[in-house]
Formats: C-alpha cells, structure tokens, sequence
C-alpha cells in the first residue's frame, strides 16, 4: 500500500517517454482500480460459465417454460402481467448505477455529504433490489412449489383440451372444456389432501388434436435449478455489494477519505462493482425473463 | 536481515544506481513496522513477496514429496501386483490387506485415490502454485524494479488460501472412506453423486471446497502479478525491456484469471449436484440397480467447463517454466536470448490459442466430429509458436560460451523434454488417431514429459539459478549435476516404454494388466517403469538435501551478481531487505539480454546506452 503510493508519485517526477516506457500507470489508472477491473474480468467468466452452462441445458431440453407465464405475477395481487414485477425491480437496480455515478462524481469534487448522501440511495436501491427477489422467491418456492428439484412449470408438446379442471376433477356435464395450443406454459398445482394428510401434484388428463390421452409433465428440471442459482448467485453479488457499499459509505462519513492521497477512490472502486453486477444482472434478465 | 543492507563497498552499480536511479522516498517512512517487526510477520504472516516465494516453493517441495511418494506406491503395484504390500501397512493401514499367507495387497479403490490425489497435487499443488506462486513472487518485483507487490496484503492472502487448500486436502487423505478415486479431472457421475464410489462421498467434498480455495489463491495471486507488471515497472522498464520471464508470468497470469473463475463454475454447480439434488450433470443414472432422481442434465457440460480451465492450465504450468528457462538459458550461455520479440510474441500466441483447444480432451467423449475438426486444426497450430521457441532456445545455445552449471544443465533439459513430449502431442491432436490412443499410456507418457518433467526441470534450474538470491547461498553443484542426470536418464526410462504400452492400446488407470491376455506380456516393461520411477524418486532426495543443506551450509554468495546476469534481481544487496533496494529504484537503460556485446561479458541493465548503441529488445 505505501509501494504503491510510491508508485503514483511516478507520474509526478516524470514526465518523458510514452505511458508503457515504466515508472508510470499506463492506463493512469492506480494499482486499486486496475485490481477491480480484473477482478471484474475474472468475475464475468465465472457468470459467463453459468450462462453458457444455461444455454448448454436449456437447448438440450424439449421444451423450456415461457417466462411470461411464469412471471407475471406482482405484490398486492397483481396478477397475468407478464414481466411487470422484475421490470420494476430491474429499474431499481438500474437507478441504483445512477445513483452510484453521481455519488462518485461528488467524490470527485471532495464533497462528504454528497457522497454519503448518494451512497445511501444506491443503498437503498440494492436492498430494494434484494427485496423484490425476495419477494419473488418466496411466491414462486411457496405459491408455487417450484425447488431446485421440482418444475412445476411445463409446456405443452401438442395442441389439445383438458378432459379434467383446474382441480383434477373430471369436467360435469355440459361444462366448457379449456383448450390449450402447443408451447403454451402450464403450472401445476399442489393438491393438499386433509384426510390422510399427504401432499400430492394435480396433474390434468388431456386429450390432444390427433386423439392421443395424455398427462400434465413437470417440466424441464433444469429451470428451476438455473433460475434459483443463477439469480442466486447474483442477488449474492448484489449483498455483497451491499454490505462494501455500507461500510464504504460509513468510512466516507468517519472522514477518513478526506485524508487520503488518492481522496475518495475507494467509492469509485465499488462504483465499478456495483456497475458490474448491475451489468450481469442485464444478461441474467435477458436469458431468464426476456428468451 | 533487514539491516544487512546498508554499509556496503561502492560498486559500479551502486553507482549507477545513485546516479540515475529514481528516488521514490520509499525508506523514509517506517515500512518495516508493518512488514517485518516480529518472527510471525516475518516469516509466517509476511507480506514480503521474496519471503512468500519462499513460502510457496517448500509448501510446493511438501507437496511435490507426498504426490511424488504416491506414484511410487502405485508404480509398485503395476509393476509388482503379485508382490507382497504388506510391509506398506504402517503406512496404509486398511488400504493393504493381508490375506492369511501374509501376501499384503493394495486395496483397488485405494490404488484410485492415489492415481487422483498423484494428478491433483502434481497439476495444482506443485506444478501451478509451486512454480508459478514461487517464481512470480520472486522474480517480478524484483526484475521490473518494484518495491514489493501491488498488494502485498493480498499477495499474502494468496499464499495463505494455498495453504488452507493444501490443509483441507491433506486433510482428506485421512479420511476412513479415503480421499477422491475419481481421477483428478473429476468427472460426474463419480465427482457428483456422493454415493457413486468410497472416495465420492467425503473425500470428492473436502476435494472441491480445497479446490475452491486454490482458485481463490489463484486469482489473487493472479490479479497482483498483472496489476504489478502493468503498473510498477520501474522508469525505463518499457515492455519490450521486460525479461521473458515476466513475460511468462504475465502471460501465465492473464491466462489464470480468465480460466480458473470458469472451473469454479463448474464446481459450483457440481456442489449443487451432490448437496441439493439437482441435475445440473446428470441425467437418467442407475446406482446398484436403483433408479436416480435425476434427469436432464449433461455430464459433457461438466468436461466442457473443465477442460475449458483444463488446457490453458497446461499452459499456465509449462510457461512460467519456458519463462525461467529462456532466462537461463541466456545468461549460462553468455549470449543474447535468440529471437527475443519472437519468443514474446509464441508466448502471446500460446496464450491465445489455449482457450480454443480444450475439446481436444473431448474426442472421444461424443462431441461432435465436425466439432473435433476445428479444434484439430487449433491444437496442430500450438506446434508453431512452441517449435518457434525450441529453435529459438538451441540457437541461443548455438555458438555460446556455454557453462553446464546444474542450472543451466536443467534448462538444456528442458528443452529435450519439450521436444520428446510436444512431438507426440502432435499425434494426440489429431481426432483420428486418437481414436487408439486415447485413454492409453501414449497420454500418460506424453503429459507427463511435455508438462510433468519439463515444467520440473524448469523448476529446477530456475531453483538452482536464483537460490543464490532467495538464500544468499550456492547450492552444491555436484548433487546438482548427479541429480540432473539421474533424473534426466531416469525420466526417460520412465515414460519413453509408456509410448510403447500406449499404442499396443494398454490403458491408463488400470488396477493390474497380468489378468488380461493381451497385455500380460508387457509385465517386464512395467517392471522396468517401476525400478526407473524409484530411482527419479530417490534422485529427488537428493534435491531436498541439497536444497536444506544449502540454506544454512551452503557456499556464501560473495558478489552481489555471482552469475553475471544483466537483470535487475542481481543489483540488490546479497541479502535484500524489505524494498528490495537499500536506496534508489534503479532506472533500466537497456534491454536484459545483452551479453557479449562490444567485448564486454555481460552489461547490466542499468547501464545507459552508449551514443548510438542499439537497445536490443527495440
């Protein structure tokens, strides 16, 4: 740490030969911030590793849940708007960048409070952020009953009608049968039998076009799997960041960054995090929400 | 030791130093409060990147010992299955069972863990930690002209995450239902159903959560050796004046940072496979004729993502080795490394071209053969840049002034490793013929001498080299000799007859070849193999002894350069103290490699160019 303040001192004492020629930063960037940028880089292979392991999966499997369907529910009941919820929960996020920026902006001009201040909204837009997938997990683990093991979510393989209803029972005379095309999404239900206590899954009879019977799957395993460790993984990041952010802004606030030579960039250094995650979060929403 | 440094005779170079060095008013603050103030920061928790190098060469020595031992208790198996094990068992315990004639056999699930735990240790412990931890943090500070690391802190955690992944391993070895069997790579199912074999239960779990942690080690370590490189070159040290070692370590590193994060998902996902029940890896599985609950998933994924790290792993092993033995080979041979821009720019190449082989691995796993063309044609590139080197190498020997010192003699070495082992890579490229030779001992002798004894013997000229600067001590040149042409012989004894066992189709990773009709009458070979295996072994003792023995007892080093090397390392004080110099950074003038120039022996590099002297490395 004290090498490398020596090393920022270069620039100052020479001013000859190009930025490589050494004694100097070549980017002009200190030893930190190039650390965090390769930390970075190493950082998006490892997210790129599990995107690619999601495709390898997803184009392997027969049919693949339409996210549509399975996210198109928000709080306070709102239900059959597809994407409405993590819309909302990407802008946060985004925001959040935004706040980030001008919050290293004011490091920038040495004002304190303006950090802190910043800081504390991009704060709040993480942990708003990590709420709403909080929220999200919870309806689709306890409403739902999708696990890492378990995808309620299939898809239909061929067009046809229903000869059951909504809860596994055979349709009464005379009542309208549901029909259903091929790649709709379906979801099944959890059936809770208060006699003998047990759980078990409605899985509705069919009859498709060409006559065939047929019954409810489960869907591709893999989906769930992908989705809780995937976005997983990356609400871990956002914590994460979450936490350097709160320590990053108490260290702004103690003043201990007015004192130093290089002022306040360890908020620029966390500034490039928080884009970070917020750029993989891009890709996560594309392949989970958008595909 | 830190003290050493100050009252010494005014010598050219401390002259020079002085003159033009550059003064970064690093001894003015009280840096070795931090650093060095007590035996614990001293020498355990240090932040010293020469004292770390240190740590990470003998945790490597540690390993190399145990990994090397358990090939040897394998290799008797092979080539004795019929002898008695018995006196292994204080060793072994229940992995040797006596039947009641007194014959000790070796337990089968056993012999695979070994075979595991023999590549596990070997590739990351020795080969990659061992050599590119020791020589990085040695070399790079001090060759392009930096008081320390970028991050010492850091630097030190990378030593220290090493370490707990070694204790985690060493750790596994103990284990009642023994450590991972399922071959190093860790293929699913065994790597990914805990009930699949003995060692997938417990041992596959301490193997990954080890492993994680060497990535971690990896990356850090990684993330400082570029950051250093990049940004604390000393004033004059341009790229193009970097010693191909840095070079190497750069390289090495780049390649570190973007493959190991990708193994680590890999095994993330693999933890979630064994620990959570899902199918990331595994389709439909019967387990002792029972069903599994698993559907979907992909074993070829898992050798994807594997090998992805896999084969630039290989790289990161033999480049640091390229990287010491181009530096070696330049100042033993008093000549200027031939072709200094090509060998950088075969680095580069072989850097590049690592990430676009790996499913040369895969031929035979069912990928597709269209698939398999392009990375045929990838791989059989590879052989461009790395003859570019080897002709490189023997040109700067060409005409040289040559001293066989046991350094150097480990670099010659290394190259007629390179040669006998890249050679046959040519074969192992190829789809088709590897159709018969995959999975055979052809792949055992041809790792094991193009990345297995070559790194070694890059390894260990670069000990023998720079053990003058790491401990202020000669080592003794006749063990050296003896031990280099012991192993020298020995290793070609060892893996020249695997080629022959490989293209008769004689598989590795077999238990015993006596029960098979076909292979019965390669017995005497393997016998051979054996005896050659524990003569290397032995030869390597007496490494250990020379290497201990030297530390205390050695022959002083007397002058600061006893080689008459041009680089930066040899303008420190014999015993440097925190900061490398006592004074000034020094400011690099010239390019490292001119030797025998203008009648002079070597120049350093320090030495400013003359009017309308040529830098050689522009």
């Amino acid at each position: 740490m004290a090498t490398t303040a020596t090393a920022m001192e270069h620039d100052v004492h020479d001013d000859q030969g190009n930025a490589w020629s050494g004694g100097k930063a070549p980017f002009r960037v200190s030893y930190g911030k190039l650390m965090m940028w390769y930390f970075l880089l190493s950082d998006a292979f490892t997210f790129a590793g599990f995107l690619i392991s999601y495709g390898a999966l997803r184009f392997s499997s027969p049919t693949w849940p339409v996210p549509d369907v399975v996210f198109s529910t928000a709080p306070f009941g709102i239900e059959g708007l597809p994407l409405i919820f993590v819309t909302f929960m990407s802008f946060l996020l985004i925001i959040s960048s935004v706040t980030m920026v001008r919050a290293v902006q004011e490091g920038h001009r040495e004002n304190k409070n303006g950090v802190v201040f910043w800081m504390l909204l991009t704060i709040f837009g993480g942990l708003g952020f990590l709420s709403c997938q909080a929220w999200e997990w919870n309806k689709l683990i306890g409403a739902e009953h999708m696990s890492v093991t378990t995808n309620p979510f299939g898809t239909h393989t061929v067009s046809g009608e229903y000869l059951d209803n909504k809860q596994g029972e055979p349709y009464k005379e005379g009542e309208k049968r549901e029909t259903f095309k091929t790649g709709e999404t379906y979801l099944m239900h959890k059936h809770h039998d208060e006699e003998t206590g047990h759980d078990s899954w409605i899985q509705r009879r069919y009859i498709a076009e060409d006559g065939a019977m047929g019954k409810q799957e489960f869907g591709p395993k893999a989906f769930g799997a992908l989705f809780f460790f995937i976005t997983g993984f990356h609400g871990f990041h956002v914590l994460s960041g979450v936490v350097f952010l709160l320590i990053i802004m108490l260290n702004a606030a103690s003043g201990v960054y007015v004192a130093r030579k290089n002022g306040y960039e360890m908020v620029e250094k966390i500034g490039l995090y928080w884009h970070f995650v917020d750029l993989v979060w891009v890709f996560v929403f594309l392949v989970f929400y958008l595909l | 030791m830190a003290n050493v440094t100050t009252q010494q005779v005014q010598t050219e170079e401390d002259r020079l130093i002085q003159e033009q060095g550059f003064d970064d008013h690093f001894h003015e603050h009280h840096h070795g409060d931090k650093y060095q103030s007590n035996f614990i920061t001293t020498y355990i928790f240090s932040q010293d990147h020469k004292i770390i190098a240190r740590q990470f060469l003998i945790t490597g020595m540690f390993w190399a010992f145990i990994g090397g031992l358990m090939s040897l208790i394998f290799r008797l198996q092979l080539g004795f299955p019929d002898e008695s094990l018995a006196w292994l068992r204080p060793l072994l315990g229940k992995w040797i069972t006596v039947n009641d004639a007194g014959l000790g056999t070796l337990a089968p699930e056993f012999y695979y863990a070994l075979v595991t735990m023999h590549g596990t240790i070997l590739v990351f412990f020795v080969l990659t930690a061992g050599l590119s931890g020791t020589f990085s943090n040695l070399l790079i500070p001090l060759q392009v002209g930096a008081r320390d690391m970028a991050s010492p802190f850091l630097n030190m955690l990378s030593y220290w995450f090493f370490f707990f992944a070694g204790v985690v391993m060493f750790f596994s070895l103990f284990l009642s239902t023994g450590p991972f069997s399922g071959g190093w790579t860790a293929y699913p199912p065994l790597s990914a159903l805990p009930q699949a074999s003995s060692g997938s239960g417990a041992g596959m779990t301490l193997w990954i959560v080890s492993l994680v942690l060497f990535v971690v080690s990896v990356l850090l370590g990684g993330i400082n050796y570029i950051t250093t490189i990049l940004n604390l070159r000393t004033k004059g040290m341009s790229l193009w004046r970097m010693p191909l070692t840095i070079w190497a370590f750069l390289i090495t590193a780049v390649i570190g940072l973007l493959s190991f994060p990708v193994l680590a998902s890999g095994f993330f996902l693999i933890m979630f496979d064994r620990s959570l029940g899902t199918s990331f890896y595994l389709s439909e599985i019967f387990i002792g004729g029972q069903a599994l609950d698993h559907v979907g998933g992909s074993p070829i994924l898992y050798q994807h993502l594997f090998w992805f790290l896999g084969h630039p792993e290989v790289y990161i092993i033999i480049l640091p080795a390229m990287g010491l033995v181009s530096e070696v080979l330049s100042v033993h041979s008093r000549k200027p490394i031939f072709g200094y821009k090509a060998m950088v720019f075969s680095m580069l190449a072989i850097g590049f071209l690592s990430f676009i082989v790996w499913a040369h691995h895969m031929f035979m796993s069912g990928v597709n053969p269209f698939i398999s063309n392009f990375f045929v044609i990838f791989t059989l590139i590879i052989a461009v840049p790395s003859a570019v080197k080897v002709f490189n190498w023997i040109a700067t020997l060409y005409g040289g002034n040559v001293r066989f010192t046991s350094a150097n003699l480990f670099a010659i070495g290394f190259v007629s490793m390179f040669i006998s082992g890249g050679l046959t890579g040519i074969f192992l490229g190829n789809s088709a013929i590897d159709i018969q030779l995959h999975d055979t001992y052809f792949v055992v002798a041809h790792f094991h001498i193009v990345m297995g004894v070559a790194a070694f013997f890059g390894m260990f000229a670069g000990v023998y080299h720079w053990f003058p600067k790491m401990f202020g001590r000669f080592m003794n040149e006749t063990m050296g000799k003896i031990h280099f042409w012991l192993t020298m012989i020995g290793a070609y004894a060892i893996f020249w007859p695997m080629h022959y066992l490989g293209m008769a189709g004689v598989p590795r990773r077999y238990y015993r070849f006596d029960v098979f009709e076909t292979f019965r009458h390669f017995t005497e070979i393997n016998k051979f193999i054996t005896i050659a295996a524990m003569v290397v072994f032995a030869a390597q003792l007496l490494l250990l002894i020379n290497f201990f023995y030297s530390i205390w007892k050695g022959k002083k080093v007397t002058t600061k350069n006893p080689w008459g090397a041009s680089t930066l390392e040899w303008t420190t004080p014999i015993h440097a103290g925190h900061g490398n110099w006592p004074g000034k950074i020094p400011a690099v003038q010239r390019w490292p490699y001119d030797y025998g120039k203008d009648g002079k022996e070597f120049t350093p590099q320090i030495e400013p160019l003359k009017e309308g002297e040529h830098d050689g490395g522009h």
